[in-house]
């Protein structure tokens, strides 16, 4: 990975600096509940979760789709684990007010959400990562069911209250109400999703990251330079369920309610789907499509679900689920056309690098 | 082979088989310490298959790998390839299979540059030589992260920089490996085998597709790398002249059999290995 | 004993033959391009859309033969506009391709059909309830295995007997060198989509006699399944696929009986970590290894 100048440095700083005081002011100004908001939020989340799974598939080459299952893990952990005392014989009529007789604070609870995460990581891990690139993908998408098959089953209800809904468990609102944050949602998701992102940019810029990318161009070659093929695998493999663990939660926090069976394949594939509009292999893309994507999905298109008429005109074809219908195209052209996505594997602090013959690589 | 020298390597009755294709039939070799070996033979003889048994990319039907007394290769036949089996030595090594995976062996000390050149397509050429550095390092996931072995980071680097002026790729430090010429691009592999600290450097052809003047300075660099760095060098290559020029000893296979081994003059007087290279008429 | 695990038997194998008949297109496109088709099991479920509306319109002697072209023309096109112009790209983008055109179906379909879940018309014959020894069932349930086995064993000869067949086996086999040896490598592969998309139009009719109502996303999980059961099959082997799915439907089933309905899905993909860590290659599969 190439060093950053000074003045590289600062500009994504500012960038940085930047966007939270446009999240501050649109929140200020638009009201929390909207559309502008909802989707700085739930973009926010997904940008979390297509980085960690860019990790995976773009800087690892490991061709994994078990995000929705690890999210779902999160998402469990954490609204099993706040749930307040006093709304758990409501929430849990069916089992009995529920096994767990403590809640902890939602900060705790989000990190044990990455960890128990992680936790299923190493454990499916240790079979999977053994797998070549397709089937990989498909024991990774095997898991992530057999998890949602077994959240719902009813012997695990006490704790996970089955097939039925969570909720009343902290929100992005209910967390910052009485706080100095009070009404700065947006803020307060772009710090979480930032600080994550920043620490899986550091993983990438690490040497085990390079590790990670020369696994992904040559497993061969990568083995053969004394990179256990293994262990470096698995420690992408949990670093990124760890992260998809912890956007599961802060997606729980954003919806306010949880079901498991919303966690199906197709929330992979969407993530999945990021990834390759922003670019394999490249973290600001991820981040930019995932707005893009959810802007799209929640907004920008939505006038394509609704009848609209030019004069007496009616404009043919308009409905509802039209709007999906033109974004899943838009996406097979970038998938087929552009293939590399908006990025590439370059990153947006990286374009402007004038490429001279190695005088910039400092040792 | 003079009883002073010290065994670096030592293969021992190994047969590769595929199926009902022998591959390499009971081959054993040795290599010692300080050595320029090569191992020659005609296309298809089975030469970057036993650098495959010795680099635990393949693991033999049977025999035994040793690096420096250590078996880090041992097999027998088993299961259906028990039938099958149609090399010699069946019942010698009936011990427990070894079989040390690649990155093991790196860490041991051999590394190996590739027939068909596998550089890691996407990174520069600093990268390329800096990512074999990775497996000296001393950092965790954890300190690496959150830099707190910058020190570490620091002679990576450096030693990374340093290795692409010694194979004199220091100006295309920051090229895509990928789009350097194909001669560069052998160096750069050397380079990035020696980023790992071998003290067994294994070549697969580096003189493939170089031209004479190329091949010749190929030849003065091999020399000066294994001075320099105090390595012992096992190569397989096509250009006699390179060979003749700078080997110690030669082993000669065909057919996955060793046919001749000895100096580069007693090879190049050797009737098995004309005939294996010009072919014989058949009596 | 038996008398309460017969109908589960008989669900199970009928269930099995359907997934069989998906999975057969699984296993031959993976057998030629190394693709895992995820669109598959949506071109299955827009069978069943197409037997919906066009019965709406037409008789179903007329329907039956019409659903299976349009699928066939459905499977081919997703061929031609999605997987063709990939065929020089990375493995990754093709499956990627794939997992984008199982999207654009399943968002295709549910604008069709507002995401309402359709009945699925009562085919004559099929839908009849018959008992069999003491067990009552659908004529479809019997029907199904029988059917199976014919298709399948037409499809094996085709492919042991004739031209193209052999064409497919060196496709399969190396792609490069059939195309050296003049192979029309497009037609072979389209001839394996049309012959795949023809079964899953089959499969679907069973299916969803069975099933009784249509919705966009209902392909998916059938889908899978049959692609477990190629893979547990020996991906690439047809035989191989019948017989996975097979034990599959009846597993699934007997779980169910068993009471763990909820694991009925996962136990598939349980059966699928399982075979990939003891068995890589399936039943039945060729080993493969890669040149260093």
């Amino acid at each position: 990975m190439k060093k950053m100048s000074k003045l590289q440095t600062a500009i994504c700083f500012a960038v940085v600096v930047l966007l939270f005081v446009g999240g501050w002011l649109v929140e200020k100004y638009a009201g929390t509940s909207s559309m502008a908001v909802t989707v700085l939020q739930k973009g926010a989340v997904y940008a979390l979760l297509a980085v960690s799974m860019n990790l995976l598939n773009g800087f690892t080459g490991l061709f994994s789709l078990g995000q929705a299952g690890f999210m779902l893990v999160g998402a469990y952990t954490y609204a099993v684990l706040t749930i307040p005392m006093a709304k758990r014989a409501a929430i849990y009529q069916y089992y009995g007010g529920g096994a767990l007789q403590f809640t902890m604070s939602f900060l705790p609870a989000l990190l044990l959400a990455g960890v128990v995460a992680a936790a299923f990581a190493a454990i499916i891990g240790f079979p999977a990562l053994r797998l070549k690139s397709d089937y990989l993908a498909i024991a990774t998408l095997g898991f992530a069911e057999i998890i949602r098959a077994a959240v719902q089953w009813d012997v695990l209800g006490p704790v996970t209250n089955g097939s039925n809904l969570l909720k009343t468990y902290p929100t992005l609102k209910s967390i910052l109400k009485g706080t100095f944050m009070q009404g700065n949602t947006v803020v307060f998701v772009f710090f979480m999703v930032a600080v994550c992102i920043g620490i899986i940019l550091l993983v990438i810029n690490s040497t085990y990251g390079r590790a990670f990318k020369a696994i992904r161009d040559d497993e061969i070659a990568a083995e053969a330079m004394g990179i256990n093929l293994f262990k470096h695998k698995q420690m992408a493999f949990i670093i990124s369920s760890f992260f998809a663990g912890i956007g599961g939660a802060l997606l729980a926090m954003y919806q306010g309610s949880l079901q498991a069976n919303a966690f199906k394949s197709s929330m992979t594939y969407e993530i999945m789907l990021m990834v390759v509009i922003g670019g394999m292999g490249s973290v600001s893309g991820s981040v930019i499509a995932s707005f893009l994507f959810i802007a799209c999905q929640e907004w920008w298109l939505r006038f394509l679900d609704e009848t609209q008429f030019i004069g007496d005109f009616q404009i043919p074809l308009l409905g509802s689920g039209f709007r999906m219908v033109v974004f899943s195209a838009i996406i097979m052209v970038v998938v087929l056309f552009f293939r590399k996505g908006l990025m590439g594997d370059n990153e947006l602090w990286n374009l402007k690098l004038p490429k001279k013959n190695g005088k910039k690589v400092k040792a | 082979m003079s009883e002073a020298m010290e065994n670096i390597l030592h293969v021992e009755n190994v047969t590769m088989q595929f199926g009902g294709v022998v591959a390499i039939n009971n081959l054993s070799m040795d290599v010692n310490k300080g050595e320029i070996v090569a191992l020659i033979g005609p296309n298809g003889a089975g030469k970057t298959t036993a650098f495959n048994c010795i680099t635990g990319v393949y693991q033999p039907t049977n025999g035994a790998v040793y690096f420096k007394g250590k078996p880090i290769a041992m097999n027998h036949p088993t299961g259906k390839m028990k039938r099958a089996y149609a090399g010699q030595n069946a019942d010698k090594y009936p011990q427990k299979p070894i079989a040390m995976t690649p990155d093991a062996i790196t860490g041991l000390g051999i590394a190996r540059t590739f027939q068909n050149i596998r550089l890691f397509k996407s990174q520069t050429a600093f990268e390329n030589v800096l990512i074999a550095t990775h497996l000296r390092r001393t950092s965790n996931l954890f300190t690496a992260t959150f830099g707190l072995n910058r020190k570490e980071e620091k002679a990576m680097r450096e030693k990374a920089m340093k290795l692409l002026e010694i194979v004199g790729l220091a100006d295309c430090a920051g090229e895509k490996a990928t789009s350097l010429p194909y001669g560069k691009q052998r160096r750069l592999e050397i380079a990035r085998a020696l980023a790992t600290d071998p003290e067994l450097l294994l070549l697969d052809e580096p003189a493939a597709g170089m031209n004479p003047q190329e091949t010749e300075d190929l030849a003065k660099f091999i020399v000066d790398i294994k001075n320099e760095f105090g390595l012992t060098v096992f190569m397989i290559e096509h250009h006699m002249n390179l060979v003749m020029d700078i080997s110690d000893r030669i082993y000669v296979i065909d057919f996955g059999k060793q046919i001749a081994e000895g100096k580069p003059e007693e090879i190049q007087d050797n009737p098995a290995v004309i005939a294996a290279y010009l072919g014989v008429d058949e009596e | 004993m038996l008398n309460t695990l017969l109908p589960y038997l008989l669900a199970g194998i009928s269930v099995g033959g359907q997934y069989a008949l998906i999975a057969v297109g699984y296993t031959m496109v993976y057998g030629i391009l190394r693709l895992i088709n995820f669109a598959h099991g949506d071109i299955f479920t827009a069978a069943g859309f197409f037997m919906v509306y066009l019965t709406a319109a037409l008789p179903i002697w007329q329907a039956v033969p019409l659903v299976i072209i349009l699928t066939v023309l459905l499977g081919f096109t997703v061929e031609r506009v999605a997987y063709k112009p990939l065929r020089e790209a990375p493995r990754m983008s093709v499956m990627i391709s794939a997992i984008g055109v199982s999207y654009l179906l399943q968002n295709l379909m549910w604008y069709v059909t507002g995401g309402l879940a359709k009945q699925y018309p009562v085919l004559p014959k099929l839908g009849d309830t018959i008992q069999i020894a003491g067990a009552s069932t659908k004529v479809v349930t019997l029907v199904t295995p029988v059917l199976t086995v014919v298709l399948v064993l037409a499809l094996v000869l085709l492919i042991q007997r004739t031209k193209i067949g052999m064409a497919m086996r060196a496709v399969s086999k190396d792609f490069e060198t059939a195309q050296l040896m003049g192979i029309k490598i497009n037609s072979i592969i389209s001839t394996t989509f049309i012959i795949g998309s023809a079964l899953a139009a089959v499969g679907s009719m069973l299916y969803f006699s069975n099933y009784s109502t249509v919705t966009p996303t209902i392909g998916a999980m059938p889908g899978l399944k049959a692609f477990v059961a190629a893979v547990f099959g020996g991906i690439g082997s047809i035989p191989g696929a019948v017989i996975g799915a097979l034990i599959i439907g009846i597993c699934e089933n007997l779980i169910k009986a068993a009471g763990y309905t909820t694991f009925s899905d996962a136990f598939t993909f349980a059966l699928l970590i399982v075979v990939l860590l003891f068995k890589p290659t399936g039943l039945f599969g060729e080993k493969i290894t890669e040149k260093v």
